[in-house]
């Protein structure tokens, strides 16, 4: 395969990846903003800037943390690269690029998401928003199918590495912004937490049901920063992407016959994960826990690229 | 104007005597326009989600749009294809010899047959790759040779392309359409098949590489995914089976090409080009481009890849060259053009500029070096200022320009606003040449006029597409034709019945 | 009479480079007045070379070096027998026809100022006094600096400032011919004189007459070339024979330094 060609793929898979999340997360934050209080609701858009770290971005703007201001300028405007619609396109120009190796399926799906946008779209009241955000949610359920059911090659491969890596980071992201929610200054873990705030994180990554699942004993802090750092059953963990990075580097190796810098710092990742208990986390710190995580995510995101000579 | 030459339909002498056509324009009657329509509407959809587009030139934003496409067919009879096979294949034959000679001996230049400074003085003649020869000395591959109609056996050659010839993903991508929209059509004719093109260009691909590669490795080399006919090179390269690289997968080395993998480097032997000569390589050609692959004429000047269509071939597909292709056949084959040129005025001559001016009313002038539509007069449809400003540009530089007669273009029933309605037409066959055959595919693209008595058929002026159906011999024209339409609605075969209660 | 030939170019990129492909034409050939006794390219890195020919006939050395590069010395030194006709050449390898040298690049457009110029300096002459007398011309009407000059300089600015590197006077006797109507082209090579350790290669122009052939003219000196010049390479303009035409891959600057020395042996 062509390194550009994989290149393309690895970032189709991040954006793709990239477009689903804030979806999710604007699609959580709208439903935090209508159940909360005036002031509640807009400390959920400010937070839900900082995990797609564009608070700086608005600000300068100009902009008013408000709903509405918020909802369009991550989903709408085409200024600003964190937007969904940036996101898609930039999705879809990688896949342009590869448009030989993906199925008309894969394609249709990442073209369709991107027409819904080329209509211009409204994102102006909560249910206009929501619309748009199931719309696009509709299309990245369509490519995950796709891909799923394209050849299990070097492309379907390239795609998942990138979505790994950047759920990885994503994931991170989400609980480190939202940790003062989750681990509250002053209040004892297990104390009154806010509940809406704690379900906008689950839903965020799609974990809703998974936690009713998986721990029996109510909504609690620990529970949920277990769930989503260690419990690789969750497709959206840290835990589950390290490991999907780790078989994918694999897959790929026992095709091309090469192994290198990007396989070694992948397997150390899930070796020290497997041995990461959230409890100990927790009591270490749980910011600078994730911040090392992201630097490493970054790490190997660079070595993906010389490995694979992505320039 | 006279009425023009409808295909289908028959022109002043009354309708067409053929069975064939007759049993098309009674399926263009039967089927209900608002059905047509549908089916229409479903094609371009189908187009519009898998990204068939094109950017129209000039437009800032690159605005992707996609080709309207024409749900009914344009068709040809087998003994009118046999006779059109012939004269492509033999214009095709003279253009490579043509092109063999010009940068080799010049003998069509020693012997006079042609003016030699139109040849040298041209640009599109490229003195940088002079004395160079590609593998199996042939230079144009793909030839898509523009054809006109005006009447029952009147053909006439508009245009030579054997550069990069684009429009053969539509003539594919339109068969696929029409075969799941009207197989009714396929039921009661037998069309020639044109999905054999891929394995045929790839034949051709393998069969013109270097002397001595066993198993050569052939690639299609675009400008990128922002080019308007991206599309077009994915698809090829799909449908071949192999890599679509940009300039920057390509490394040559010790002049030899080699494109990047992840697995590291691979030897390239054929390369489907589909970028201009000019930015094939910055060290011969545009030395500020950033698209082209250094070396890459080193290593075709040593014969380590062939490179399709071959660098330099401009100057076969030149307008001003144009005018002398009948010469250039003859030349070359020693009989006569079975496909004629379209009469043309060189206005580099001062009689024929004079010509062209005293009837600028009358004629469609082109500039020698233009493409898609551009820098074109099409005298009877044009302004009184739209011909004044041309002939100052005539006045200052008659050599840029040739001029020809307007053609009375045939037509063909086309879904307009207003229903069916006569709409012009040109053609785009495609010719291809390996080391051992020259062949045509039986089909090629037709162009449309949607506007009510254009003649620009270009798509970034407004034009369409439709199928192109080449009749085989032994039609199996059923006495009753059954189009499909008041029948029980299957799926492939199967009916849907339900279970007993 | 003998020349020895040392021609040093060192490029240095503010960035290490992946890899280079440089296409050199440094090679001289054999002709009725010039014969190579000795020539050789030496590189300082592991580089692949390849010979060959471009579309004008010219030697080409193909250079392929692998990175990282920080900087690459290409020497050239040699020694080359001369003898001279006046400036008119004779057995040259000549692949392409005269016609094709009236064409202009946008080096060496023509302007009308350009044409205006070469019409009063030959006032309908023949072609030959023509040449001779749009030759002298240049050499009159413009000063001659010395050194490299600024890459991609029309004949056209030449005229505006009736200054310019022999690279740039040669544009404009190119241009000048051609817009008389003669082919005319550039040549890049080896002058005697002008002392040791010169920043580049030297360049002048040829023509063509119908009944005499090609002919070489030095607007720098006014004269056609004689027995202390070396001719390398022919080309449209200064571009098409260009004794380096690089790529790299890689960012940053590039920063060129170029040494001549040509010699009379003994």
């Amino acid at each position: 395969m062509l390194s550009r060609t994989a290149s393309s793929l690895y970032w189709l898979g991040r954006y793709f990846e990239r477009t689903d999340f804030i979806a999710r997360l604007v699609e959580a934050t709208v439903r935090l903003d209508v159940l909360s209080p005036r002031s509640a609701g807009q400390a959920a858009w400010a937070s839900a800037l900082a995990v797609t770290e564009t608070d700086e971005t608005f600000v300068e703007r100009g902009g008013e943390v408000r709903r509405r201001e918020v909802a369009r300028f991550l989903t709408v405007d085409n200024s600003h690269p964190g937007s969904i619609v940036r996101c898609l396109d930039m999705a879809r120009n990688n896949a342009r690029a590869v448009r030989t190796a993906l199925t008309r399926d894969a394609w249709a799906a990442i073209n369709r998401a991107w027409l819904t946008f080329e209509a211009k779209p409204a994102a102006d009241d909560p249910n206009a928003v929501l619309d748009l955000v199931e719309a696009v949610k509709n299309e990245t359920r369509g490519f995950e199918g796709a891909v799923h059911r394209m050849l299990r090659n070097q492309t379907t491969w390239f795609i998942r590495l990138g979505q790994a890596v950047e759920r990885a980071d994503n994931t991170a992201r989400l609980l480190d912004v939202k940790y003062h929610i989750l681990l509250p200054a002053g209040e004892r873990i297990g104390g009154v937490v806010d509940r809406d705030q704690w379900t906008t994180i689950l839903q965020t990554v799609s974990a809703v049901t998974a936690y009713r699942w998986l721990y029996s004993d109510g909504l609690t802090p620990a529970n949920v920063i277990d769930l989503l750092i260690a419990r690789a059953e969750l497709p959206r963990s840290l835990a589950a992407s390290v490991e999907e990075t780790v078989d994918v580097l694999g897959l790929l190796a026992r095709r091309t016959g090469l192994h290198g810098e990007a396989d070694r710092m992948a397997r150390v990742r899930a070796t020290r994960m497997a041995r990461t208990r959230s409890g100990e986390v927790i009591a270490a710190g749980l910011h600078q826990y994730l911040q090392a995580f992201i630097h490493e995510n970054a790490l190997l995101h660079a070595a993906i690229g010389r490995q694979f000579t992505f320039s | 104007m006279a009425r023009a030459f409808d295909e289908i339909l028959g022109g002043e002498d009354g309708p067409p005597t053929r069975d064939e056509l007759a049993a098309i324009a009674r399926w263009i009657e039967t089927t209900p326009p608002e059905e047509l329509r549908r089916r229409q509407r479903s094609a371009e959809a189908t187009f519009r989600q898998l990204g068939i587009t094109f950017a129209v030139y000039g437009e800032s934003d690159a605005a992707e749009r996609i080709i309207p496409f024409d749900i009914v067919p344009r068709v040809f009879l087998p003994d009118e294809w046999t006779r059109l096979s012939e004269g492509l294949i033999q214009r095709t034959e003279a253009i490579n010899a043509f092109l063999d000679d010009v940068y080799g001996e010049r003998r069509i230049l020693k012997e006079g047959v042609l003016p030699e400074d139109l040849v040298l003085g041209n640009p599109q003649f490229r003195p940088e790759i002079a004395g160079m020869r590609p593998p199996h000395g042939i230079w144009a591959h793909i030839c898509g040779i523009d054809l006109v109609r005006t009447g029952p056996d009147e053909f006439w050659v508009l245009e030579d392309n054997a550069r990069t010839p684009s429009g053969v993903s539509y003539m594919l991508e339109n068969r696929e359409a029409m075969l799941r929209l009207c197989p009714e059509l396929f039921r009661n004719f037998r069309v020639a098949a044109v999905d054999s093109y891929p394995d045929r260009l790839l034949e051709t691909m393998k069969s013109v590489a270097p002397l001595g590669v066993a198993a050569p490795t052939c690639v299609v080399l675009t400008p990128g995914h922002y080019n308007s006919a991206y599309y077009e090179h994915s698809f090829l390269a799909d449908s071949m089976g192999i890599e679509l690289v940009e300039a920057a997968d390509l490394v040559v080395d010790d002049d030899v090409v080699w494109m990047r993998t992840i697995a590291g480097r691979v030897r390239v032997d054929v390369i489907y080009r589909r970028i201009d000569d000019d930015f094939l390589d910055p060290l011969v050609f545009r030395p500020d481009s950033a698209l082209g692959v250094p070396g890459l004429i080193a290593a075709y000047a040593a014969g380590n890849v062939a490179i399709m269509n071959a660098p330099g071939n401009g100057i076969a597909d030149d307008k001003a060259i144009y005018s002398y292709m009948p010469e250039i056949v003859r030349f070359y084959s020693g009989a006569e053009p079975k496909l004629p040129n379209v009469e043309t005025w060189r206005c580099r001559e001062p009689q024929a500029l004079q010509y062209v001016l005293d009837n600028l009313e009358k004629v469609v002038v082109k500039l020698v070096d233009g493409s898609g539509g551009y820098g074109m007069l099409v005298g009877p449809t044009a302004s009184k200022a739209e011909i004044e400003a041309f002939r100052a540009a005539l006045i200052a530089e008659p050599h840029r320009y040739i001029a020809q007669p307007t053609l009375a273009l045939s037509t063909v029933p086309t879904l307009a606003e207003s229903g069916l309605a006569p709409r012009h037409v040109d053609f785009r066959p495609f010719v291809l040449t390996g080391a051992n055959m020259v062949q045509v595919v039986p089909g090629g693209l037709t162009r449309v006029a949607l506007k009510e008595g254009s003649l620009v058929v270009n798509s970034s002026q407004g034009g369409g597409t439709k199928d192109s159906f080449v009749l085989m011999d032994d039609p199996v024209i059923a006495q009753s034709q059954d189009f499909g339409f008041g029948q029980t609605q299957t799926m492939g075969g199967m009916t849907q019945s339900q279970g007993p209660l | 009479m003998r020349l020895s030939i040392d021609h040093r170019t060192v490029y240095r990129f503010t960035e290490p480079q992946a890899r280079l492909v440089q296409m050199l034409r440094v090679n001289p050939q054999n002709s009725h007045d010039q014969t190579v006794a000795s020539w050789r390219i030496d590189v300082d890195h592991d580089a692949r070379m390849r010979e060959g020919r471009d579309g004008f006939g010219n030697a080409v050395t193909m250079l392929y070096v692998d990175g990282p590069v920080e900087a690459i010395k290409i020497a050239v030194q040699g020694e080359v027998v001369t003898s001279h006709s006046d400036g008119v050449l004779h057995g040259v390898h000549e692949p392409l026809p005269p016609a094709v040298f009236q064409r202009s690049t946008p080096k060496t457009a023509i302007d009308e100022t350009l044409a205006a110029f070469a019409r009063d300096a030959t006032k309908g002459a023949e072609p030959h006094r023509a040449l001779h007398r749009l030759n002298a011309t240049v050499k009159e009407g413009f000063a001659v600096e010395r050194g490299r000059g600024q890459p991609g300089v029309t004949a056209a600015a030449t005229m505006a400032r009736r200054s310019g590197t022999a690279r740039d006077l040669a544009h404009v006797f190119v241009a000048g011919a051609r817009s008389l109507g003669i082919p005319a082209r550039y040549v890049s090579g080896y002058r005697l004189g002008g002392g040791a350790h010169r920043p580049a290669p030297h360049g002048w122009a040829e023509a063509w007459c119908e009944d005499i052939g090609w002919i070489g003219f030095d607007p720098c000196t006014g004269l056609s070339p004689e027995d202390g010049y070396v001719r390398v390479a022919i080309g449209l303009d200064s571009i098409g024979a260009a004794p380096v035409a690089g790529s790299r891959l890689g960012e940053g600057e590039e920063e060129l330094d170029v040494d001549v020395t040509v010699l009379r042996e003994e």
